[in-house]
C-alpha cells in the first residue's frame, strides 16, 4: 500500500498512468468512439483538412485519420504491450531459475540464451515470418522468441548478485524456502532494473513493429497501425507533412508515458530511489558516539 | 554444546592444468559451550568464513558434521539453534524492508511465535532498546542507517531468533574503530543478558581477545591451536606467535583499553 501511495503521489506518474489508461480505453472502445470506419475510402476527401466531421483530417485515400489512430491503438500498443509482458515473464522465470539454482541448470539455460541471442534480431523475425507467414501475430511471436533471452540474461545476473547478499543468507539460516526467498527477497529487488529495461524495450518494439509494417511484413493494408500510417504519410512528407503528425505524436506520447511511468515505478518500489533526507546516518552515528562518550 | 566434528570442505577449481578441487577445510573440530564465546582467528583464505557458513547450514560439508547436544543438524533449519551477524552491513538487511519488517522476519510472524500483534511489536521494541536504539528506528530503511546502527539491528535480529549461538562473521571488521568498540561492548552486554554463545570469526586478534573466552587459530584449513584468552601469551605454533607479535606491535602503537592483554602483560 505504501508503494502504491508513493506512486500516486508522483504527479508525472499519475499523468502518465492517466494517458496510458486513456489510450488503452480508447483502443478497446474504438468501434464506438471512432467517427468513421477506419478503412472507408473516400477519394473526394483526399488530403482533406481538419473539420468537425473529420477532426484530424483525411489521408491520401480520404480515410478518417482519427478513426485510423483509434483503431491503430490495438496493434500498436495493446498487442506490443502483451508481447513485451510475455517476454518479460518468460525471461524472468528462466533468469530466476538459472541465477538461483546455479551450476548445471544455469549453464544449460544460459547456453540456450546464447543460442537465441546469437541470431540477429531481424534475421530471426524474417525466419519466423518465412515459416509462419506475414502478419502482426507472427511478428510479435518472433519478438517474444528473441527478447525473452535478453530479459533472462538481465534477471539472471541480478539474481546471482542478490542471492549472495547477506540478508538472503540470513533468510536461509531461518529455514526460509527457496520459493519464498525468490519471490520475497530477490524478485522485488530485481524489479526496478527490469522495469527500466522492459519500458525501453516497449518503445523499441513499438518502433520495430511499425518498421516491419512499413516493409509490408506486419499489419496488412487496409488495417490501421500507427507505424504503417507514418510510412504511408511519408510519400507526401513534403506536400502534406501534417499527416505524419498524428501517428508520430501518438507514438512519442505513448513511449514517453511508458518511460515516465516506469521511472516512477522504480522510485516507488525502491525506497532508496525515493529517499527523503529525513534520516542522516552519519549525523545519527556521530550523535550516538557523542552521547555514549559523554 | 555446539560441536563441529572433523568437518572438511573443498571447492572445484578450473585452473590451466584442468579441473581440480581446492581443499579449504581439513578435518576441523571445534566445540562451543552454551554462553561461551569462541574466537576463530586466521588470515584471509584460511577457511574461517567457510567454517561459519557450514555451521550456519548455508553450505554442506564434504565430510564431518555439525552437532548440537549430540544431534546432527544436517540440512535442517538452524532457527532457534544458530543465527548470524554478517560482515557487510550494507547488504545485511533487505533493502526494501523497514527495520520492523526485518526484525519481524527473524521473530517468525505471529503464527510461529504465537504472539499477538501488540506482543510481537513489544518484542521488537525491546530488542531495539537492548541494542541501544529507540523505537523510531523501526520505520527506517537500511539506507537510512549507519554501519554501526545496521550492525546493531543485525544483532537484535539474531537475538530475536532465540538462537543459542550466534556466528559473528567479521561482524565488526568493516566498522570504524569507535563504532567497533561500541558494537563489541554491546555484544558483551547481550551475552550477559541472554546467555548467548558466540562464534566470533575475525582476523583481528585484539577484538577476539576483548570478547572471547577461547581463541582457535585457523591456518590453511586447520585449527593449529586453541587457547584460553587469559593465556594468549602462551601460544606455541610459529604462525600463532606471528599473529600475536603483530597484535602486540599494533597495541604498542595504538594503546587501547584491553582487559585480557593488560592481564597478560602484567603476568
Amino acid at each position: 500500500m505504501k508503494r502504491i501511495s508513493r506512486l500516486l503521489s508522483d504527479r508525472l506518474a499519475l499523468l502518465s498512468l492517466a494517458v496510458l489508461a486513456a489510450i488503452a480505453a480508447a483502443g478497446m472502445l474504438a468501434p464506438w468512439l471512432a467517427p468513421h470506419p477506419p478503412d472507408e475510402v473516400n477519394m473526394a476527401l483526399r488530403y482533406g483538412p481538419w473539420s468537425l466531421h473529420y477532426p484530424l483530417g483525411n489521408d491520401q485515400l480520404g480515410r478518417c485519420v482519427l478513426s485510423r489512430i483509434l483503431y491503430g491503438i490495438r496493434p500498436s500498443v495493446l498487442l506490443v504491450l502483451a508481447a513485451v509482458l510475455a517476454s518479460v515473464l518468460i525471461g524472468a522465470a528462466v533468469g530466476m531459475a538459472a541465477g538461483y539454482a546455479g551450476g548445471r541448470t544455469d549453464a544449460l539455460l544460459m547456453r540456450l540464451c546464447d543460442v537465441m541471442l546469437s541470431f540477429p534480431g531481424y534475421v530471426m523475425t524474417l525466419a519466423v515470418i518465412g515459416v509462419l507467414g506475414v502478419g502482426l501475430q507472427n511478428i510479435l511471436l518472433a519478438f517474444i522468441l528473441m527478447k525473452w533471452a535478453w530479459f533472462a540474461r538481465i534477471v539472471r545476473s541480478s539474481v546471482r548478485q542478490i542471492a549472495d547478499a547477506d540478508y538472503v543468507r540470513f533468510a536461509r539460516t531461518l529455514g526460509t524456502g527457496s520459493l519464498a526467498i525468490l519471490f520475497r527477497h530477490i524478485l522485488p529487488v530485481c524489479v526496478p532494473e527490469l522495469a527500466v529495461v522492459a519500458s525501453s524495450s516497449f518503445g523499441s518494439t513499438l518502433l520495430q513493429v511499425s518498421g516491419l509494417s512499413f516493409l509490408g511484413l506486419g499489419i496488412q493494408a487496409p488495417q490501421a497501425e500507427w507505424g504503417m500510417m507514418l510510412s504511408e504519410a511519408r510519400q507526401s512528407m513534403f506536400s502534406r507533412p501534417e499527416l505524419m503528425l498524428a501517428p508520430g505524436l501518438m507514438i512519442v506520447l505513448t513511449v514517453s508515458a511508458v518511460n515516465f511511468l516506469s521511472d516512477a515505478m522504480q522510485q516507488a518500489v525502491d525506497p532508496q530511489a525515493g529517499s527523503s533526507k529525513r534520516h542522516q546516518p552519519e549525523r545519527a552515528e556521530a550523535a550516538l558516539i557523542g552521547r555514549e562518550v559523554a | 554444546m555446539l560441536s563441529v566434528e572433523k568437518i572438511a570442505k573443498s571447492y572445484s577449481s578450473n585452473g590451466w592444468r584442468g579441473p581440480g578441487r581446492h581443499l579449504v577445510l581439513k578435518e576441523v573440530s571445534l566445540e562451543c559451550r552454551p554462553g561461551e564465546c569462541v574466537g576463530i582467528i586466521g588470515a584471509s583464505g584460511s577457511g574461517k568464513s567457510t567454517l561459519g557458513r557450514l555451521i550456519l547450514g548455508l553450505e554442506q560439508p564434504d565430510a564431518g558434521s555439525v552437532r548440537i547436544d549430540g544431534e546432527e543438524l544436517g540440512r535442517r533449519s538452524r532457527r532457534g539453534a544458530v543465527s548470524a551477524v554478517f560482515q557487510d552491513y550494507r547488504s545485511s538487511i533487505h533493502p526494501f524492508f523497514t527495520v520492523r519488517q526485518a526484525l519481524q522476519e527473524a521473530l517468525g510472524g505471529s503464527r510461529r511465535s504465537g504472539d499477538s500483534k501488540r506482543g510481537s511489536s513489544r518484542k521488537l521494541e525491546t530488542a531495539l532498546e537492548q541494542v541501544g536504539l529507540d523505537v523510531s528506528y523501526l520505520e527506517r530503511y537500511p539506507h537510512e542507517l549507519s554501519g554501526g546502527q545496521a550492525q546493531r539491528i543485525g544483532l537484535a535480529r539474531a537475538l530475536l531468533t532465540g538462537a543459542r549461538w550466534i556466528v559473528l562473521d567479521e561482524a565488526v571488521s568493516s566498522l570504524d574503530a569507535p563504532v567497533q568498540v561500541q558494537v563489541l561492548e554491546l555484544l558483551r552486554e547481550a551475552r550477559g543478558t541472554y546467555g548467548t554463545g558466540y562464534l566470533f570469526i575475525t582476523h583481528d586478534l585484539e577484538a577476539a581477545a576483548y570478547l572471547c573466552d577461547r581463541i582457535a587459530v585457523l591456518h590453511e584449513g586447520r585449527i593449529i591451536e586453541t587457547i584460553e584468552t587469559e593465556r594468549l601469551g602462551e601460544l606455541r605454533t610459529p604462525y600463532a606467535r606471528e599473529l600475536l607479535d603483530k597484535f602486540r606491535l599494533g597495541h604498542a602503537l595504538v594503546p587501547r583499553q584491553h582487559a585480557a592483554i593488560t592481564k597478560e602483560e602484567r603476568g
